[in-house]
């Protein structure tokens, strides 16, 4: 398969909503995860992560623990393995892997010591009494836009651009406006907290970890410790969760590692609740200015959306926030920056819907603000600056389908009602608002093998190294499988989540299904070739450089509905309403229901969710559940999706990626709707019960 | 987690014997708050009691009028009880408030009354915190405090009280009984928190070794229609930012009584007299219960970051009390 | 204190019996988990502050890891794995498959195990904080959807399968 396929015409697994292959295994308990897999002789690693944020170990006083029922021992950076410097990520080289090999502490919440143990609890035990001093040093974590030690952010994407005159546009615009948006630092959480358990056999090193890519994490593992990276083996059964946070080679890795190399014997080390949030990477905070200036009828003269977000100066990274404003909209001058400021944190990374979610939060409450001062349907506004090309790269867009999800959504949302000035709606005690926000996000695919067996009985054995988050990544890849095939899903046996199976992208970026399923499409198209081979591999890394340049994004339509009680300031989300143009959707069932969590994220980011440091420690005082809220069942209605007919012709099978796209918009049409409701902007989030509260 | 003796005791005596003279001994009820809190380091009992064996479960009719409950009731059978719900709903909303259905099934009424605060400061060792630590300073004063008290706090601890079952105890007169190796005691709610003043870890007045053995509600709820009502920065399974649990009596349009108490503002449930007494023999009007909760929070001393607490408090003592007045007898 | 520290127990998990040398400090979690075999109840906070861990305690639903094991003595555990009798699925597990109650699957041991132990808590008449009337002696509350988010909201799932989880409890208490 080249280029620009057409639709395919396949038996038609692809398309049916089907539950999940795993779904007795998870209601039953039968489905692993990495914690769960019985290990026999397995020790227990404790982590100790620091307590201060900025400055050196000067002592950890290992005789005090040593002699502690069942301890095995205490790895620091004074016996731990010398690593290797080089080893990275997306990025380049990522000083957040490079654990106990100096006495520097970079951030609070930094592992500096591994306690091992017979039995969890006595790690534990001695982890909680192993004594460390240190050596304070000052520490910056105050994150704000023009902060002195930002700089202009990595270019690797998310680039900054300048088309047209935007200073002069805005000058002729007949309404400018002109605001300031935040998101705070903000936590993947994921239910599972990151846990591995690694040991050697001979010599070779093996590892069950929670991660979302086996093989991606093998190659860095393998790099950090000097290894031929055939010497490791990675596997993954079920994933709880990843959203971002387990993309990267993780600390239990890492020390589990350090630790069945120096005790000899296999050590799981699982990450507490509170670790997760110290040490597995967040969502950094953002800083954003919006500039748009419209013509009286809407028409959009100029954006100019300067964007900043916090780092560590461990590791690059870039908060793509900017990335929407380049597509979204037709605008004859559009200009973005983004700075990234150097604090005292852990490296930030991908959360689910990196850049967009808070991008779009920005972009979209200011087109919504822009609508108000033009008295304008919000709706009508966005689909007035329709573009017709990428309005700065100048490229077709592969397929667009925006209009059609703000059109159906309004129809469905009843938006044709709305009054659009604010505070005009009460029932009873309550004011209720309605909002709506525009969203894209962008789709393709990596490079990933793929090989398929035929077997004897006549089924076929489909080998890919992709991994199950919860994204129904084994469902969808049986589907296409049996339609690449052209033979029933019962004909499928999957192999996936083992380093072994070859190279392959991981579930991350919106890309893994698609990744996958190009490389399982193309070793079924040799499979049924006139050779007929037992045994087939395919690799796409050829054929992904032959794609056209394109614009190519899914797109969505997010509509909300709040009520605000003016006397406490509680907002409660009433109805959400997603409609989504997502290329072909492959499991209806499963894809409604990933899209649908994803908007559970955007509301949970909208209303709860905020990594809250200590002003004058710069830690975290919120990592765990209790005081980290992500939203629960009573947070969440009955929240509607829907898709509109869509294909990438791009990609095999016309699919578009799925996972982050919920997340994007839903934050800034709840924002929206509280606008609506109460006829005062939400411009930072969350939006706190005070920042609603009316005296 | 340190390492602990268990056992079960076998009657009240034998569990006031095991724990007498012993600083390093906790009873053992759900759980809830006390196994959480060896986790994190901040308790390291030696050995621990577990009460919930013996008969001090159950909710009774008291002689006289009032109920009876057990220490050792959960706050579910506590909060489903007919009688309860019957005459004192407001308690049963609190309880019902609170964590979630799990933790609901586990904690225990004795329990209730004696967790401990959840700011974060309290719940980890490394940090300053005279509650805690005595002596280490507080933490939450210059550090992050939007959810701590505005009432009543001092230069040594600005933590609340999270529980909501006791904001409830608090507007009932509810009174604590308790046993010790020298005899029985009772304890109104209302002076079973101690003040904060410099001894923070001081929280309650309890005597040495002494366990809880039930609570007491008096017959005088002044109304069925006593009602709880909890601000919180999640639809559910959230401590309260700020909640309040009232009951109005009023007649011919004029408050006659009232029960007012406050969740999440202090180191203890508010009773608030102040507004209480403003209300009496006045009339019940939205103007009044304004004035009233105004008065009631003048003596408020709020942070920087947790001013709004007094706006919130005040328009929901207002909204809670117009409902009681608009609702039918 | 050595010998203080620990003690022998029977620990009654889905029908079975398990003799046990503990740890005082185990949480029930963990014994399920690494004595008993049972990984289906979830480590997610162990703080009592998600509800991956839940489990039925004679028949309630509790959190296995603020339960030490050995206060569990006497008690009858019944974990996810002891919902379905005879490899028969029991219709809620039925209904979470086929109405995608779950994506990554980790939470929604604790979530089965809290909707069996809701429904019977609503089946007993027991009132929630959305119950409008708590008045005991009206008709028991209809367990509709806001019922449902209440009673469940012990149970956090990072996925965001709320809605088909409401959904799948809602068809079983029809």
């Amino acid at each position: 398969m080249n280029a620009e396929s057409s639709v395919p015409t396949a038996a038609g697994a692809v398309g049916v909503a089907r539950p999940r292959v795993e779904g007795r295994a998870k209601v039953t308990g039968g489905a692993r995860y990495s914690a769960d897999e019985p290990v026999p002789g397995l020790a227990f690693g404790a982590v100790v992560v620091s307590t201060i944020t900025r400055g050196r170990v000067l002592d950890i006083d290992v005789a005090a623990v040593q002699d502690m029922p069942g301890v095995l021992g205490v790895i620091d950076h004074r016996n731990a393995p010398r690593l290797n410097p080089e080893a990275g990520h997306f990025f380049g080289p990522d000083g957040g892997l490079r654990l106990l090999q100096d006495d520097v502490i970079p951030h609070a919440g930094r592992p500096i010591a591994l306690v091992v143990g017979e039995t969890p609890e006595q790690a534990y035990a001695a982890a909680q009494a192993l004594p460390v001093v240190y050596d304070v040093r000052p520490h910056d974590t105050e994150f704000f836009f023009g902060h002195p030690a930002g700089r202009p952010a990595s270019a690797l994407f998310d680039g900054p651009v300048d088309v047209g005159d935007v200073d002069a546009e805005l000058a002729a615009s007949a309404v400018v406006v002109d605001e300031r948006y935040g998101t705070p630092e903000e936590h993947c959480s994921a239910m599972e907290p990151h846990s591995a358990t690694a040991w050697w056999e001979g010599e070779r090193l093996q590892a069950v970890d929670s991660n979302q890519g086996p093989y991606q994490i093998a190659v860095t593992l393998a790099t950090l410790f000097c290894l031929p990276p055939e010497r490791v083996r990675i596997r993954v059964e079920h994933v709880g969760g990843g959203f971002g946070s387990k993309g990267m080679c993780g600390p239990q890795l890492i020390l589990a590692v350090m630790a069945a190399t120096r005790f000899g014997r296999p050590v799981r080390v699982t990450l507490t609740r509170d670790q997760v949030f110290l040490a597995t990477a967040q969502r950094p905070a953002t800083d954003q200015v919006i500039r748009i200036g419209a013509d009286a009828d809407g028409r959009l003269r100029a954006i100019d959306h300067v964007a900043a977000f916090e780092l560590s100066p461990l590791a690059e990274y870039i908060e793509g926030c900017t990335e929407l404003t380049k597509t979204l909209y037709a605008a004859p001058a559009i200009r973005t920056r983004l700075t990234a400021v150097p604090l005292d944190i852990l490296p930030p990374y991908s959360m689910r819907a990196p850049g967009a979610a808070p991008g779009s939060f920005a972009l979209e409450s200011a087109m919504d603000e822009l609508a108000e001062r033009l008295e304008m349907d919000p709706l009508e506004l966005r689909l007035r600056n329709e573009p017709v090309v990428g309005p700065v790269s100048g490229l077709p867009f592969s397929s667009r389908n925006l209009v059609a999800c703000l059109r159906q959504g309004a129809r469905r949302f009843g938006w044709a009602d709305r009054d659009h000035r604010p505070r005009m709606r009460r029932e009873g005690s309550l004011l209720v608002g309605t909002g709506l926000a525009a969203t894209s996000f962008s789709t393709g695919a990596f490079p990933s093998t793929a090989s398929i067996t035929a077997e004897p009985d006549g089924t076929f054995t489909v080998v890919v190294a992709a991994t199950d988050l919860g994204t129904g990544a084994r469902t969808a890849l049986t589907a296409i499988a049996a339609d690449a095939l052209e033979v029933g899903v019962e004909k499928i046996g999957l192999r996936i989540s083992d380093s072994d199976l070859g190279p392959a992208w991981s579930a991350g970026g919106s890309r893994g299904t698609a990744s996958w399923a190009w490389a399982i499409t193309e070793a079924a198209a040799k499979m049924r070739g006139p050779e007929r081979p037992a045994t087939v591999t395919a690799d796409t890394a050829h054929l992904l450089g032959e794609l056209p340049s394109r614009e190519r994004h899914a797109y969505s339509a997010v509509f909300a509905e709040v009520t605000v009680d003016p006397a406490t300031s509680e907002v409660r989300v009433r109805r959400l309403l997603g409609l989504f143009a997502v290329g072909r959707v492959i499991n209806p069932l499963m894809a409604r229901s990933q899209v649908i969590g994803g908007m559970v994220g955007g509301l949970s980011m909208a209303l709860h969710e905020e990594g809250v440091r200590d002003p004058v420690s710069g830690r975290h005082v919120n990592p765990d559940f209790a005081g980290y809220h992500i939203a629960a069942h009573a947070d969440v209605p009955d929240i509607e999706a829907e898709f509109v007919p869509d294909h990438e012709p791009g990609l095999p099978m016309g699919v578009k990626g799925a996972g982050e796209i919920g997340n994007v918009g839903t934050a800034a049409a709840i924002a929206n709707a509280v606008w609506h409701a109460t006829g005062v902007r939400q411009r930072q989030l969350p939006i706190r019960l005070d920042r609603v509260l009316e005296d | 987690m340190k390492e602990f003796a268990y056992q079960r005791a076998s009657g009240i005596s034998e569990a006031l014997r095991l724990a007498a003279g012993n600083d390093d001994v906790r009873y053992l009820g759900g759980g809830t708050n006390l196994v959480d809190l060896m986790k994190a380091g901040v308790e390291s009992p030696t050995r621990l009691v577990d009460v919930r064996f013996l008969p001090l479960d159950g909710i009774r009719q008291v002689p006289g009028g009032g109920l009876e409950i057990g220490a050792t009731t959960t706050n579910s059978d506590l909060a489903a009880h007919p009688e309860v719900r019957r005459r004192y709903p407001a308690l049963s909303q609190a309880v019902l408030a609170g964590a979630s259905g799990q933790l609901r099934n586990m904690a225990t009424v004795a329990g209730n009354l004696l967790q401990r605060t959840r700011c974060s400061y309290f719940a980890d060792p490394s940090q300053p915190c005279n509650k805690r630590a005595p002596g280490s300073g507080c933490s939450a004063i210059a550090g992050a405090h939007h959810n701590h008290a505005v009432l009543s706090w001092s230069p040594h601890c600005v933590a609340t009280n999270p529980s909501d079952m006791a904001v409830a105890l608090a507007a009932f007169d509810a009174v604590v009984r308790y046993e010790t190796l020298d005899g029985a005691g009772d304890i109104p709610l209302e002076e079973f928190y101690l003040p904060v003043g410099d001894t923070p870890e001081r929280e309650t007045a309890l005597p040495p070794g002494a366990l809880i053995t039930a609570v007491r509600l008096p017959e005088s709820a002044i109304s069925p229609l006593s009602r709880y009502r909890k601000v919180r920065e999640r639809a559910s399974y959230a401590f309260a930012t700020v909640s309040i649990a009232a009951d109005l009596d009023i007649r011919d349009g004029v408050v006659r009584s009232s029960r007012i108490a406050l969740g999440g503002v202090a180191s203890r449930p508010w009773r608030a007299r102040t507004a209480e007494s403003l209300l009496l023999d006045g009339p019940a009007t939205a103007d009044r219960f304004r004035t009233a909760a105004e008065a009631e929070l003048a003596a408020a001393e709020p942070l920087p970051g947790n001013a709004y607490k007094v706006t919130l408090a005040r328009n929901l003592i207002v909204a809670v009390l117009t409902d009681l007045a608009a609702s039918p007898y | 204190m050595t010998n203080d520290t620990r003690s022998v127990i029977s620990l009654r998990v889905n029908d079975a019996t398990h003799r046990l040398c503990l740890d005082n400090r185990r949480t029930l979690l963990d014994a399920l988990r690494e004595d008993t075999g049972h990984t289906g109840p979830k480590k997610g906070c162990d703080h009592g502050q998600c509800g991956a861990c839940t489990v039925l305690l004679d028949g309630r639903r509790v959190l296995s890891c603020l339960t030490l094991a050995v206060t569990a003595e006497g008690a009858e555990v019944t974990t996810v794995e002891g919902l379905a009798g005879d490899g028969e699925l029991r219709p809620i597990q039925q209904a979470f498959v086929r109405l995608d109650g779950f994506q990554c699957g980790y939470c929604t041991s604790g979530q089965l195990c809290s909707a069996v132990g809701m429904l019977a808590e609503h089946a007993a008449g027991w009132p929630s904080a959305v119950t409008a009337d708590l008045c005991p002696d009206g008709p028991a509350p209809a367990l509709d959807a806001a019922e449902v988010r209440e009673r469940m909201s012990g149970n956090l799932c990072r996925c965001g399968a709320y809605p088909s989880i409401v959904r799948a409890i809602l068809e079983e208490a029809r």
